[in-house]
């Protein structure tokens, strides 16, 4: 608890002074809680995001393999976000597209569209565990978070690139996840994930994902540049790197139906 | 390639004149693909003209987009060759698209050459109605040749609205005399017969609606025009005798829903289609379940089962009228996106059968290998799937993207 640093520390005073009882009583699953409630509620607001990805597979023998996608995302209050992401490479899948509707527990909604046959199709999202196009990113990886999708437990203070950060432990509600738990580092001042363990369904290590080159964007959301996967037991990795973020552009509803999947390419 | 009508080159002018960028702000982008496909047939021909075990076969699709008003319109360019080393009537260019498209607030104009993909289905596709099928590129009719059209979409919270006008009809193509895959008779599409006055020239109409309500997508639509699928009725010509197909109007309604429930997806098509000679229902249904992470694998194994039902039964001049469909999907999940296909049809009015099995994987980033085995056992001369018995073949394709 020392070292917890300036905002929530003084709150944390506060809360004591006023009403010891409650503050003591915070147990490590309401702390862990807390804080990605913080967390959450300090990305809110962005509204609608484009970006585009490029992702490096690299196998045991470090040979690698490009992706390249374009991402649009649409914030909703009270639901999951809305995604288009469009394939730019490899060129075989070059304008295949992928719409989801998110939801904060239950399924997702989702559809693909393939270019060739020109066919939109609903797929299953039980698949929140398998590799996204082949790479180290599970697709649960890359969903947006949502406070529901875990209960938590806060189990230390550490130092992290970030400064000093908060230890969770996240624990997927969702029976289909490939993990038992995840160990979360978020820097205190800002709330920023800074490296992510995750635990498969043995419970054994089985990814480590580090995030990198922190950029802030219109004084309040902060994305990683850079995120790195590190699979432990097949010792293959995946770069996940960001460029060309933009947001408030006013993308809406409209921008995220089977019509704008069909022509999104 | 027959001609577009007047006034649909009339319209499609007009249309693209008015949208023509105005400021320098377009995006221009080229792609496409090249093929080598080679088949290897396991038997002599059935059929006279036939004397080839081996066909070479080499295609080129590339693809031109130009963007401009902020993505509000585009424009795309498709065309498709083909060269094939036996059969003349393969050997064939098309234009799969040459369309405008123009997004407004809620809605959406597509005008000009394009393809249109309706159904859930994997086995038949019934209720894909707007596109001729390209008979000659492969047997399964998954190639289609590219129709013109005004398309114009609506976006309403009940649902998508698509009404279409269809003018210029595309004539099925069918593999010629050196071809093989084909029935005892080669089809002259010379001499093709409308019922209409207007003939290729008839415009057709269609609306569809579509929707998603929750877990089930759906849809319905009318289709009123020209039959995609000709009657061919046995004719002499010139000392030759040849299938003549004629090609009539027709009113269908179809309908096609999905469900899609945890690791399930529940299928249905059905048509009821309304012609001068006979109307009927027939339908497609069935499901697909997937085993995520097999064996504590990244690997994906789907099963399919699927059940082609047709209302003349026994006389019905498709080839799915009482059949079962089995099928199977390994997806490895890997880098090299590597897959396994296999699918086996049963005829259960005359005891056919066929099994397709496809494999494919990429090989770096631009190629692409797949190797398809198709082989059939339809012994029953009733069967129009008998002119294919002694047409087993593998077939093994290289692409590489551009």
């Amino acid at each position: 608890m020392n070292l917890l640093i300036n905002p929530l520390k003084s709150v944390l005073i506060a809360a004591l002074v006023s009403a010891p009882m409650v503050a003591l009583a915070e147990t490590p699953e309401e702390k862990g809680m807390a804080i990605s409630v913080e967390s959450k509620k300090r990305d809110l607001g962005w509204q609608d995001m484009q970006a585009e990805m490029n992702m490096v597979l690299r196998n045991k023998q470090g040979q690698e393999s490009i992706r390249e996608i374009r991402m649009k995302s649409l914030e909703i209050n009270g639901d999951g976000d809305k995604s288009l992401s469009v394939f730019d490479k490899p060129r075989d899948v070059k304008g295949t597209a992928f719409l989801s509707f998110s939801h904060p527990v239950g399924a997702d909604d989702q559809w693909l569209y393939l270019p060739a046959l020109k066919r939109v199709k609903r797929i299953a999202s039980r698949n929140k565990s398998g590799p996204f196009m082949g790479s180290e990113f599970a697709y649960e990886d890359l969903s947006s978070f949502e406070v529901e999708k875990y209960t938590y437990k806060y189990l230390r203070d550490d130092a992290c690139e970030g400064g000093t950060c908060f230890v969770v432990e996240q624990y997927p509600v969702d029976k289909n996840s490939g993990y038992t738990r995840r160990l979360v580092w978020l820097d205190q001042s800002e709330y920023r994930i800074w490296k992510i363990d995750f635990f498969d369904r043995k419970n054994s290590p089985l990814k480590t994902l580090t995030y990198h080159d922190y950029q802030q964007y219109l004084g309040k959301h902060w994305r990683s540049d850079l995120m790195k996967m590190v699979n432990h037991q097949t010792g293959k990795s995946t770069d996940l790197s960001w460029k060309s973020y933009q947001f408030k552009t006013g993308l809406s509803d409209k921008d995220f139906n089977k019509n704008s999947l069909k022509r999104a390419r | 390639m027959r001609k577009p009508s007047t006034l649909f080159k009339t319209g499609l002018t007009a249309g693209l004149l008015a949208a023509l960028p105005v400021q320098a702000e377009t995006y221009f982008e080229a792609s496409g693909k090249v093929a080598a496909e080679l088949r290897g047939f396991t038997q002599d021909a059935q059929f006279s003209g036939q004397d080839h075990d081996s066909n070479l076969s080499f295609y080129v699709e590339p693809e031109f987009f130009w963007e401009w008003n902020d993505g509000d319109d585009s424009l795309t360019f498709t065309p498709y060759l083909r060269v094939d080393e036996n059969d003349s009537e393969r050997t064939h260019a098309d234009i799969r698209e040459l369309s405008w498209v123009h997004v407004g607030e809620d809605w959406e104009l597509r005008t000009g050459i394009r393809k249109v993909f309706w159904g859930v289905t994997e086995f038949q596709h019934l209720v894909d109605v707007i596109n001729q099928t390209d008979g000659v590129d492969d047997f399964d009719g998954e190639d289609k040749l590219g129709q013109p059209m005004v398309n114009l979409s609506l976006v309403r919270d009940w649902g998508i609205v698509d009404l279409f006008l269809l003018p210029g009809f595309r004539e099925r193509t069918f593999t010629g005399t050196e071809g093989r895959l084909r029935g005892g008779l080669v089809v002259d599409t010379d001499s093709a017969e409308y019922e209409s006055s207007a003939e290729e020239k008839h415009l057709d109409t269609a609306i569809r609606w579509s929707h998603t309500l929750g877990d089930f997508d759906l849809g319905a639509y009318w289709f009123h025009g020209t039959n995609r699928d000709p009657e061919l009725s046995v004719r002499t010509q010139s000392g030759n005798t040849v299938l003549v197909p004629r090609y009539v109007q027709m009113d269908q309604l179809g309908f096609d829903l999905q469900a899609t429930l945890d690791s399930w997806l529940w299928k249905v098509e059905t048509i009821w289609r309304d012609t001068e000679k006979e109307e009927y229902f027939a339908a497609q249904a069935g499901f697909e379940y997937t085993f995520y992470g097999i064996q504590d694998s990244n690997a994906d194994l789907g099963v399919l089962l699927e059940y082609g039902w047709d209302e003349r039964g026994e006389d019905a001049s498709s080839n799915v009228q009482n059949d079962l469909f089995f099928g199977g999907r390994i997806t490895l999940n890997d880098a090299s996106s590597t897959e396994l296909l296999a699918g086996i049809g049963h005829d259960l009015d005359f005891d056919g059968q066929s099994l397709i099995v496809e494999a494919s994987r990429r090989y770096g980033d631009n190629w692409k290998v797949s190797i398809d085995g198709r082989f059939f056992s339809a012994d029953d001369p009733r069967d129009l799937a008998s002119a294919l018995d002694k047409d087993d073949h593998l077939q093994f394709t290289i692409e590489r993207y551009f």
